[in-house]
């Protein structure tokens, strides 16, 4: 197997544009899919609406397409209807933090099996260039022309505060760093939220002319620093990168089968 | 065979109603005047080998039964007014990715929060229309708790025929009087079971390829055959399309599946219709007023007679109109603005001749309210 194996490439090309970071996301997630020896049926891929949300579509997995902001509220139906399956969620920051925010939490909050995966790239990019929960306070977007006065979430304390067992970040330019993140994620008993740096040239990058693909790319690299790092001591407003948070809770489905059980005997 | 014979609530009879039926899996959140549902399934579902999840909303509990649906499961949620609001998106989305579901909403007064412990009927409409886009939908009421068990069945097996969410609008009288009720032992009433595909592992499966007599095979989340869900306009794989052909197509078999269909699968019950001069026309608690007053003017003589609908959608217009064909007057019963009544209207060859008796002030409607519009279509004034 390969991560090409995973696509259904009767539905290519994607419709994702030229230099979009969430192309990259997908195949370090079907990377370490691969790695772990997952069956193609044993997958399921739930997404809401958005750019990234249209990820599902070209998988070879069960996949779902559903509504803006609440694919983790499909997600939970899908794992507590069939607990053993792996069960992944990719989304937009958007998705996740607007709409979808209270899904989010609570998600986190029961601590259910599901891996979230979250493509932020600071911007609704399908609708054209908004600005989003994500967008950093004085950034521009189309809706935000004199530059946005909203303040951005930090997704990390976000998911941690909320009760989420895994924690990480990683960006689209740490390619390898990436697959080894999503990958002890999608092993992890309990919720998982990675957050992905992911570049939108076409938009947010326009708008606050961060140059090309490569040059945010660039930016990834030159601006986040693993966790504990001594480029993060020097440097302390770069951004870390790596996991977070990593314990053992209990987890949901598992502890409503042990209901069940208890219920039963 | 052992009698069960139980003196029940509604909401209880209703969740009757849903185990006998199979229910597997319920996702809900609190709301008066349809908690007891959730409550009771709570204690029950675990007992049984199902699922009980209370969500952070009504829109998730939704989606949850949509996704807990596609692992095979049958699955339903409870409501009311504000809440069924907010399941509107993803009923779109269970109507658009043909997901089998049932909804309870037990109505109360609205509009917004509005009564939360009063009766109404108000949400007729936004059964029908509360999400965009064309569609059809199905409906289903009762006035007493045996049928509101046996609606409840019909539901699900409904929405496994059609692979359609089935809302059950019920109303806070009928979900919070106690009555008897027999609960029928198994086998006794029909329950459909989900319709999986033959189609073997290795072979081409296709979700929305409607077989020879309409109806669509499923295969569960899970299984052998991995297939796409989507709420845009899709192709028979499941993947989004834009292609005009394969969207006209889909809505019409969307909508036709339903309408074209409507007074086959319509349940209804009549009282006195053959000779009626007014025929009653009435659903969900309204009809138990309708037809004591009917029995009343039956015993002084007065030609009078009651169709009570159980499917209010897709509207048996059909049905209604050859009921009301020999009448020289039809009288609307429901507590609303006349939400049914419209639709009677448009039904009946001669819509001059149909009449409203209502009450949208919370309060239950009973047979005098009733008999005072009747006087006054007799001309005997109010």
């Amino acid at each position: 197997m390969s991560a090409k194996d995973y696509l259904r490439q009767s539905f290519f090309p994607h419709m994702w544009c030229p230099g979009c970071g969430h192309g990259i996301v997908m195949g370090n997630m079907l990377r370490a899919i691969e790695g772990l020896g997952l069956e193609k049926n044993e997958v399921v891929v739930v997404s809401g609406i958005g750019c990234s949300s249209r990820m599902p579509g070209y998988l070879d997995f069960h996949t779902m397409h559903t509504l803006h902001g609440r694919a983790l509220a499909f997600a939970m139906g899908v794992k507590m209807g069939r607990p053993e399956l792996t069960v992944i969620v990719p989304m937009g920051d958007g998705d996740a933090a607007a709409i979808g925010g209270n899904h989010f939490i609570h998600a986190a909050r029961r601590n259910i099996d599901l891996t979230a995966i979250i493509m932020n790239n600071r911007i609704y990019g399908m609708t054209g260039g908004q600005f989003s929960p994500m967008t950093p306070f004085g950034e521009m977007g189309t809706t935000a022309p004199y530059g946005s006065i909203d303040h951005a979430f930090d997704l990390v304390e976000l998911a941690k505060g909320a009760g989420a067992s895994f924690v990480a970040r990683t960006t689209a330019y740490h390619v390898k760093e990436m697959t080894d993140i999503i990958s002890k994620a999608i092993t992890h008993k309990g919720f998982s939220m990675v957050e992905v740096m992911s570049q939108c040239p076409t938009y947010y990058g326009r708008k606050n002319k961060l140059g090309s693909a490569v040059d945010m790319l660039k930016r990834f690299k030159d601006d986040t620093a693993p966790i504990g790092s001594k480029k993060k001591e020097q440097y302390p407003d770069m951004i870390e990168r790596g996991i977070f948070k990593e314990e053992d809770a209990p987890e949901y489905s598992a502890s409503y089968q042990a209901l069940v059980e208890r219920q039963q005997s | 065979m052992e009698s069960n014979i139980r003196f029940i609530q509604g909401n209880e009879a209703i969740v009757e109603g849903a185990i006998y039926a199979g229910v597997q899996f319920y996702a809900g959140y609190p709301i008066t005047p349809s908690t007891e549902m959730a409550e009771i399934l709570s204690e029950k579902l675990p007992r049984i080998g199902g699922t009980f999840i209370q969500m952070e909303d009504e829109i998730s509990s939704m989606c949850a039964i949509i996704g807990a649906s596609l692992t095979g499961l049958k699955v339903m949620t409870a409501t009311s007014g504000p809440g069924f609001s907010l399941m509107q998106e993803a009923i779109g989305y269970a109507v658009m990715a043909e997901v089998p579901s049932v909804v309870v909403n037990v109505q109360r007064g609205g509009p917004s929060t509005g009564l939360p412990t009063s009766v109404a009927q108000g949400d007729v409409m936004q059964a029908r229309w509360g999400i965009h886009g064309d569609h059809s939908i199905i409906a289903l009421t009762a006035s007493s708790l045996k049928d509101a068990f046996l609606m409840t069945v019909e539901a699900f097996n409904l929405a496994e025929t059609f692979r359609t969410p089935v809302i059950l609008l019920f109303d806070e009288v009928v979900a919070h009087m106690r009555e008897k009720v027999e609960i029928p032992q198994p086998g006794e009433i029909e329950v459909v079971g989900r319709l999986h595909t033959s189609v073997p592992e290795g072979t081409d499966y296709h979700p929305y390829l409607t077989r020879e007599d309409g109806r669509l095979p499923m295969s569960d989340f899970g299984g052998v055959h991995r297939y796409n869900v989507t709420g845009l306009v899709h192709n028979m794989w499941g993947f989004p399309s834009t292609d005009p052909k394969v969207s006209y197509d889909l809505l019409h078999h969307l909508v036709d599946k339903l309408e074209n269909r409507a007074d086959n699968i319509a349940n209804y019950k009549e009282y006195f219709i053959e000779d009626a001069d007014i025929v009653l026309i009435s659903y969900g608690s309204s009809a138990r007023s309708a037809l004591q007053m009917v029995e009343e003017r039956r015993k002084r003589g007065i030609k009078v007679g009651l169709l009570e609908l159980q499917t209010l959608w897709p509207f048996p217009a059909k049905t209604v109109r050859e009921k009301c064909e020999g009448c020289s007057h039809v009288l609307v019963v429901e507590m609303n603005m006349g939400q049914i009544c419209q639709e009677v209207k448009k039904a009946v060859s001669r819509p001059e001749k149909v009449y409203l008796a209502n009450r949208f002030d919370g309060i239950f409607i009973s047979h005098t309210d009733i008999l005072r519009t009747l006087n006054m279509i007799q001309g005997k004034g109010v």
